[in-house]
């Protein structure tokens, strides 16, 4: 019974962490609050079941069981390179005003839920595609050749050529799937592997592996971003400019590169956390919106530049969301006194579980206004 | 930031009144039904703009939930509309708790009963709560964009509270106001409606007067104050405290009085009100049409929505991307939204760039020397 509720518990958690990563490390970083996240895990989710489609092609038959893992590598580069292009854009023109970038981010995210709306899948992934190349095709040219020709000319060329493979693609992909030629606003379904259906039993109890998935990924994705935080150099630049950007910036560390990259990789995370959701339900234009307010407050909660925080801040949110919203806490405690269970039972559906953590959390904030693990520091404003 | 104010003379500023009072008065003659209530709508609208001015044009508080308010005062009028006209159904309380097996009023109505007691709960209500979500924040030092966040959770949190109780509120399906009586007349009569019109016009010209003399005194300045550096106002010995406790109460009891002429307008209240999308509109309002004018709060209000039904009616779709594009170009091109760019440096620049207007000489030094302006990031 406990088990059963730890595990649901750390499962709605795992889902919050690898979607709240990407943000905590963006908002860490550069203070900004990126409303367009839950529209870039939407498009993470929209790479799974594109990908699923895709191996449902003759050629790609055989290899129809791995197409998850595929997709999650997939949903990493797409959301990741439109979190560059955000960032190369509108981002950029508004560092050290944080509330007008949390406005721009969701004029952007109005956007590109229209965008799913009204685009074609096919030519979306095209336009995906094109935007890859283009970015992606100046910079393996090694740095001779950038200086014997005009660099303008290689970045013009790299562009056509981008266009071209964008078209060619997007025309490939609707021509070959009808499924993907028209645009649709209705919610889309991705069908897991047959691996990954069923349920798998531990301690007497029964798993649905699914979950057991999602939970995985969570744990690759954090220790994998811990490593690159700690172990790389680009990560203890990242590191470095998080907690002083002017030092760093006169210790010679590119804080614009820094923040390109940072950006993406937030972005990036935001996509796993995208094919995490497909596997939980059907995938449409507002799929995104249902996650991101648990997010912020898994930011609020667990406090900035601090991982650490933001993994604690979401397992427990999820395991208070389980243990409220399930009305768990009856049936560990049966003869509660009738006013508290009452009221326990008033708040026992997932909308009102909401209610309480909220009131949760801005109680906690009494005590702790900076979240959990709060960085140290003599500043006025910190 | 520095907002100049344009300099009418007395007599064209007499002029334009004039011109507003004798629109207001004919309106209801000039446009059709139809529009007439679109307008009345829009007006009621601008009141809560000049809150979000209020709180974020002055006092540089982004709230995401002020949603959260105008609900309240709509859901405020609505139970009184309901519980006045409910003689006819059983119990005599309104027919929807008939549809949940509903028979005792739940004790939150019984006050609704009384005219005088809603016509202070519409503004009362949404300043007590907003009084109370904002001591709890502001208190911990929390501003920014944590405050916006959690403005928005709380937001999340309301609606679902009220989305979710249909045996207290009728839940998701809100409550209707339209077939409801006031002063033995329909609510949704085209006379009733005239009316309506009429008191959204007046409010919103007391709204406007009302936050002016708020802003021009000692306490706007210490707002402005908080906006631009909250620690000195701090160290100053003023208590920020209690002045964004006070501005936010204020500005949710704006959004009260706005959500009620809003709900009797349209005809239903329902937790729509309060969904994360609407909420961010209004402050959008404010920046296309210029924050810290409060002119600019009430003409963005009314034009942005404007714009919305009509291209609404003619091209769907193209709607989200339009409102998407307008926040991420208000945001980077106009920072000051139009009416603070026409009262600001815009115009003579637009002009400059044009050859029509010669360039301002200013101290060759400053032009140099950018140190100033790299000191300032």
């Amino acid at each position: 019974m406990l088990l059963d509720s730890l595990f649901n518990g750390i499962a709605i958690g795992s889902v919050l962490l690898v979607a709240a990563l990407g943000l905590a490390i963006v908002f860490g970083l550069m203070g900004v609050i990126n409303l367009a996240h839950g529209e870039l895990m939407m498009l993470g989710a929209y790479t799974t079941y594109v990908t699923q489609l895709i191996f449902k092609l003759p050629l790609l038959k055989p290899y129809y069981n791995a197409y998850v893992i595929v997709s999650i590598f997939l949903a990493f580069i797409v959301s990741g390179v439109v979190g560059i292009l955000l960032e190369k854009t509108v981002i950029r023109k508004l560092y050290g005003s944080p509330l007008e970038t949390l406005l721009a981010t969701w004029g952007v995210s109005l956007i590109l839920q229209q965008f799913v709306r009204s685009v074609p899948l096919a030519y979306g992934t095209g336009l995906i595609i094109s935007l890859l190349v283009g970015l992606f095709l100046p910079t393996i040219f090694s740095s001779k050749i950038k200086e014997s020709i005009n660099f303008k000319y290689i970045r013009f060329s790299s562009w056509v050529i981008a266009a071209l493979s964008g078209v060619l693609t997007g025309n490939l992909i609707s021509s070959s799937v009808s499924k993907l030629s028209r645009a649709s606003a209705r919610n889309v379904d991705v069908t897991a592997p047959a691996w990954m259906r069923g349920q798998v039993e531990i301690l007497g109890t029964a798993f649905p592996k699914t979950r057991l998935m999602i939970i995985i990924i969570t744990l690759i994705s954090v220790i994998a971003i811990t490593l690159f935080l700690n172990q790389s150099a680009w990560g203890m630049r990242i590191r470095a400019v998080t907690q002083n950007r002017e030092m760093s910036d006169c210790l010679g560390i590119s804080t614009e590169k820094v923040d390109v990259l940072t950006f993406g990789i937030g972005s990036g995370l935001a996509g796993v956390a995208g094919v995490a959701v497909s596997l939980l339900g059907s995938v449409g234009p507002n799929v995104g919106g249902n996650y991101i307010v648990g997010c912020f407050m898994v930011v609020v909660l667990g406090g900035v530049g601090n991982l650490l925080g933001t993994i604690f801040a979401s397992f427990g949110i999820g395991i208070m969301t389980d243990l409220i919203g399930a009305g768990r806490l009856l049936s560990i405690w049966p003869d509660m006194p009738l006013p508290l269970s009452n009221t326990i039972n008033f708040f026992a559906t997932t909308s009102m579980a909401r209610v309480m953590i909220f009131a949760l959390i801005v109680i906690f904030l009494q005590f702790k206004p900076t979240g959990l693990f709060p960085q140290k520091g003599r500043m006025v404003e910190s | 930031m520095e907002f100049k104010n344009l300099k009418l003379s007395k007599k064209t500023t007499f002029i334009i009144w004039v011109g507003i009072i004798a629109f207001v008065i004919a309106a209801p003659t000039i446009l059709p039904v139809f529009r007439l209530n679109l307008l009345g709508r829009y007006l009621s609208l601008a009141i809560v703009a000049l809150g979000v001015d209020l709180i974020w044009g002055f006092t540089g508080l982004l709230s995401l939930g002020q949603g959260i308010f105008f609900a309240l005062g709509g859901y405020c009028a609505a139970m009184y509309l309901q519980i006045t006209s409910s003689s006819e159904f059983p119990n005599n309380i309104p027919e929807f708790f008939g549809l949940y097996g509903v028979d005792n009023l739940p004790f939150f109505w019984e006050p609704f009963r009384s005219p005088i007691f809603t016509l202070f709960a519409i503004w009362v209500i949404p300043a007590l709560v907003a009084g109370m979500l904002g001591f709890l924040v502001f208190r911990n030092r929390i501003k920014g964009v944590y405050f916006s966040i959690l403005t928005q959770a709380a937001l999340l949190v309301f609606f679902n509270f009220f989305n979710g109780q249909q045996k207290l509120i009728n839940g998701t399906n809100g409550l209707k106001t339209d077939v409801t009586e006031l002063f033995g007349q329909m609510v949704g009569s085209e006379q009733m409606q005239r009316m309506f019109f009429w008191t959204t016009a007046v409010l919103v010209i007391a709204a406007w007067f009302f936050s002016k003399w708020l802003v021009k005194g000692r306490f706007g300045n210490i707002l402005i104050g908080i906006r631009d550096d909250e620690p000195r106002v701090r160290f100053t010995g003023y208590n920020p405290v209690l002045f964004k406790t006070i501005i936010f109460s204020i500005a949710g009891a704006l959004a009260g009085i706005s959500g009620a002429l809003y709900t009797v307008q349209s005809g239903i209240v329902s937790p729509q009100f309060m969904t994360v999308p609407f909420s961010i509109e209004m402050v959008i309002w404010v920046a296309v049409g210029g924050r810290g004018t409060l002119l600019g709060a009430i003409l963005g209000a009314v034009f942005i929505n404007y714009a919305k039904s009509l291209v609404s009616e003619a091209l769907p779709a193209s709607w989200m991307f339009i409102q998407g594009g307008l926040f991420i170009l208000v945001v980077t091109a106009l920072p000051e939204g139009v009416l603070g760019w026409i009262q600001g440096e815009g115009p003579r620049n637009l002009l400059q760039r044009f050859g029509l207007k010669r360039k301002i000489e200013t101290y060759p030094s400053l032009e140099i020397n950018n140190e100033a302006e790299d000191l300032k990031k």
